[in-house]
């Protein structure tokens, strides 16, 4: 069972749902952002995009308060997958399972568009085991305030671990300004903490999983998430 | 009582919004403009009668728990009455 949290002000939550029910064919559920306990059945964690508490303050800022918040901490520090898409990558920041902030938009606008991002072969993290001999996938963002930005020690960090899951690129793979929306510091999209089994990014994976929106590069985040549950569960 | 809590974005984090507001000043003919940097005012009422010292060392902690995001955003506060 994949348990999807929703906060006031989430709105992908059954965007996330119809892919884990409909497309994966797996069980999911939706946890309110006032639980206290994650029910043992549940093996995985998607934080949905959206603009929880109406992004007040800063975004994820008053998410990160909310009482489930432990709850996913806990779950996070078992090992087990957390997945957290655009404001759901906020919070996570907020709450310090990811490191860094996030900034708003270089250019002040609200971006919605398809992007490139280059995927880092050498992270180990669970989320990207699917995307087998890919290392380009085109992926839509949509946010005012995705300008990831972090120390250079962290930064440092980061590259340590090989957590710097992915980076906006052209369509070839060539990480450059000129194809950076947001103005991320070094165009990063996604990042996982050492584990690897906390994933935030911008990108919204569930927005191109069938063939039917016209894109499914997103899908193999997904597949990869039910891969990972099946082994845990041997 | 009322704390004033100002939050800015750290000196070393671009500020794209100060940036834009510097560019409608000049545009308005303000051309003597150095830099802009746009923050966020928080007025607080807190009961009257708080401890000086006690209502320091709270607004602080809710600054750093809360209210300011220490990766990207430096704060100061006054505290009057």
């Amino acid at each position: 069972m994949i348990g999807i949290v929703v906060f006031p002000g989430s709105n992908c939550e059954y965007d996330c749902y119809h892919v884990v029910k409909e497309v994966l064919k797996t069980d999911g559920c939706f946890i309110w952002h006032k639980e206290r306990h994650i029910d043992s059945s549940i093996k995985a964690l998607i934080l949905p995009g959206g603009f929880s508490f109406g992004d007040y303050l800063r975004t994820g800022a008053i998410a990160r308060f909310s009482p489930v918040i432990d709850a996913v901490s806990q779950f996070a520090a078992e090992g087990k997958l957390v997945l957290g898409i655009c404001n759901g990558f906020q919070i996570l920041l907020e709450a310090g399972l990811l490191p860094g902030a996030m900034l708003k938009n270089k250019n002040l606008k609200y971006i919605c568009k398809d992007v490139y991002l280059k995927i880092n072969k050498k992270s180990t993290s669970p989320f990207i085991s699917e995307y087998k001999g890919r290392d380009v996938v085109k992926i839509p963002i949509a946010h005012g305030e995705g300008n990831y930005y972090a120390y250079p020690d962290t930064l440092k960090a980061l590259h340590d671990e090989n957590s710097i899951v992915f980076r906006y690129c052209t369509a070839d793979g060539q990480v450059t300004d000129d194809v950076n929306p947001n103005g991320s510091v070094e165009n990063i999209a996604g990042i996982a903490n050492a584990n690897g089994n906390v994933l935030g990014m911008m990108p919204h994976p569930e927005r191109c999983s069938e063939d039917i929106l016209g894109n499914r590069d997103g899908l193999a985040i997904f597949e990869s998430m039910v891969k990972a549950i099946r082994q845990a569960a041997l | 009582m009322k704390a004033c809590i100002y939050v800015k974005l750290r000196s070393s984090v671009l500020d794209p919004q100060g940036k834009a507001v510097h560019m409608g000043l000049e545009t308005l003919g303000f051309t003597n403009v150095k830099d802009v940097r746009v923050g966020r005012f928080i007025e607080m009422q807190m009961d009257d009668g708080t401890d000086k010292d006690k209502a320091h060392a709270m607004v602080k902690d809710m600054c750093e728990k809360f209210l300011v995001n220490m990766v990207i955003e430096d704060y100061s506060f006054t505290i009057e009455g």
